[in-house]
């Protein structure tokens, strides 16, 4: 008689599957998983310690680098807890802004993760309809802020700037015809919010085109439906928050729970799933950039019809004006402390959390009065969520880690910050 | 809201009567200091009493205050903080407690109460040294295999102690110690408390 022993095997940091550099340790019984051990940390940059050296608007570029897939949700939350700490407001036009850039924000992730968990499950065609959308998406960052994905765009008390009325246009070149140009820039002759009408005008069909091919495939569903199942209970008590959260069927959205910027006055709806498993997070995440379209649109009809300020008007938090910087000493002088010195903010404490794409992002701050935080904590979600993969995977097959993974859409910029 | 902060209060405070070391709010946020010996007892009943009912850990992080306000703090040095949200009623709160040995940090782990402390748990502990009294895997998480000390403490520099290189000799990674000198750009600056006021 063999002997029959569990082995171990090393899962990663360099598999396409693992979404960066996770490296799983698993303990396995043929094909079946004991344990399994993630190690993370490889992509560890200490974030929060630069920050302890770094003024408040200086490490604000930091956030786009955490979730690299969702930029602007971070920067919303980071510049949320700033606010918190100046116990200012912003102007509603900002707010405004700000929520359509964290919807734009969200399909952005969404789709993501909607191609590269194809991608690991065999959905090949799904990729690369995919990021045919987060081209158009990824233009919309370059117009407002000159970045494409590290947009550094909100700035503690508001926004860099106002929407632009222009877009990007694409040059003839070597490689494009006239007559191709001149069809890439049809639709960017208008402003940012005529492109981004047309984005949403047309993307709830393209999810449904999407739906059509993985919805009912049967290849699909024998891959996600009934695997990596959490109870409500057990999501609660492990930290989940976001569609992690409400695949398992707790409906809770701080959007409408504890709602920031504008969100209580546009109006949506939160999916909730009902069995816990891929295929429920995967339909809440489906129907979640349906909702996001719908929040866009509101947000486009609300920023057409009101102009108005998009920073504060106060200069210790915000920089003035170019032209009243170069023709007004006293500008002058806030401009210069402002960029040297930094913001100086009130000592004490404050958590600020945003629903962001993946669950609840918060950034705590404990400042002891100076221009630079004394200490700061980022909250992400990806790290709860990936703290139950020993509880999610156990039992199951090898195959389903990679499912597993996709379906917890982590990212390693900020799990392991 | 401000009335639903106090109501929370009230309630946190009854709940925990002598336990709380202070419950202060600030910001709209409420924030309860514990003893360390309480820690526990205390997670577990603002988890377990159906009229706070904290069902979710969202945060646990640790801080080091021994430069706050630069060398102004005279407290304990490490502190645990975790950030706690009910969903039933939708609140939430800042529990804190302080290690009485600043030598040796030693905590209650809240584990048990919330098993999504695991790894915020470890996290503490990988950053500051701080030691959690009955987590069954306190190892580091986010460091590199066999990193020696607490990177976010106050003492521990920028740059780091040790960097990494390729050594075409040995044909290995070798540790060396750091080459590159720390370098601050903005100083950093605590105003005292009548800057700008006209008269000074």
């Amino acid at each position: 008689m063999a002997e029959i022993r569990n082995y171990t095997l090393n899962f990663g940091p360099q598999h396409p599957a693992a979404h960066g550099v996770l490296r799983l340790v698993l303990e396995m019984d043929g094909e079946v998983i004991m344990r399994a051990d993630p190690h993370i940390g490889l992509l560890h940059r200490a974030t929060e310690k630069l920050a302890e050296h770094k003024t408040y608007v200086q490490s604000l570029p930091y956030m786009d680098r955490l979730d690299y897939v969702s930029m602007m949700c971070n920067e919303h939350a980071y510049c949320m807890a700033v606010e918190k700490l100046l116990g200012i407001g912003i102007p509603v036009r900002a707010q405004h802004i700000r929520v359509m850039f964290d919807e734009i924000t969200r399909i952005l992730n969404h789709l993501l993760w909607l191609g590269t968990h194809g991608l690991d499950i065999g959905a090949m065609t799904m990729f690369l309809y995919c990021f045919r959308e987060r081209e158009d998406l990824l233009d919309c960052y370059e117009a407002v802020s000159g970045a494409r994905m590290h947009a550094a765009y909100y700035r503690p008390g508001g926004v860099y700037r106002d929407l632009p009325d222009t877009m990007p246009q694409y040059q003839a070149s070597p490689y494009r015809s006239a007559r191709e140009v001149a069809r890439l820039n049809e639709a960017r002759s208008g402003s940012l919010l005529d492109f981004i009408e047309r984005f949403v005008e047309r993307f709830p069909q393209r999810v449904d085109e999407y739906e059509t091919l993985l919805t009912e495939n049967r290849i699909w569903k024998q891959r996600t439906v009934g695997i990596g199942v959490v109870s409500p209970e057990r999501a609660v008590a492990r930290g989940f928050t976001g569609p992690m959260l409400r695949g398992s069927g707790v409906a809770w959205d701080l959007r409408k729970k504890q709602p920031y910027a504008a969100y209580d006055k546009v109006d949506f709806d939160v999916p909730v799933g009902v069995n816990g498993d891929c295929y429920d997070r995967y339909l809440v995440r489906m129907e979640e950039m349906r909702q996001s379209a719908r929040i866009v649109r509101q947000c486009i009809d609300w920023l057409r019809a009101n102009p108005g300020p998009v920073i504060v008007d106060d200069h210790k938090v915000a920089p003035p004006s170019r032209v009243a910087m170069k023709s007004n000493m006293e500008e002058l002088i806030h401009h210069f402390k402002l960029f040297t010195e930094g913001i100086h903010v009130p000592p004490g404490e404050a958590y600020a959390a945003v629903e962001h794409p993946k669950g609840e992002f918060g950034i705590y701050f404990v400042s002891d009065g100076a221009n630079k935080p004394y200490r700061m904590k980022i909250r992400p979600p990806g790290f709860a969520h990936l703290s139950a993969m020993d509880e999610i995977t156990r039992g199951h097959m090898l195959a389903d880690v990679v499912a597993i993974i996709g379906t917890l859409d982590i990212v390693f910029g900020e799990i392991d910050r | 809201m401000s009335t639903k902060l106090e109501q929370l209060a009230a309630k946190v405070g009854a709940a925990l009567g002598e336990r709380a070391a202070s419950l202060t709010a600030a910001r709209g946020e409420l924030t309860l200091v514990v003893k360390a010996a309480d820690y526990a007892a205390s997670a577990r009943m603002l988890r377990d009493r159906e009229d706070l009912a904290f069902e979710q850990l969202v945060d646990l992080c640790g801080v080091d205050y021994s430069a706050y306000g630069d060398g102004a703090w005279t407290g304990p040095r490490f502190a645990v903080v975790a950030h706690l949200l009910s969903l039933r009623h939708n609140w939430r709160l800042r529990l804190r407690t302080f290690a009485p040995d600043d030598a040796f940090p030693l905590v209650a782990s809240l584990i048990d109460v919330w098993p999504s402390a695991d790894w915020f748990e470890r996290e503490a502990f990988d950053f500051f040294g701080i030691v959690f009294a009955g987590h069954p895997d306190l190892r580091r998480i986010l460091t590199d295999y066999g990193f020696i000390g607490h990177p976010f403490r106050k003492d521990f520099p920028l740059s780091g102690q040790v960097e990494m290189r390729y050594d075409p000799e040995r044909k290995r990674v070798v540790y060396q110690p750091v080459t590159i000198e720390p370098r601050e750009v903005t100083p950093r600056v605590i105003r005292e408390e009548q800057y700008g006021e006209s008269g000074g």
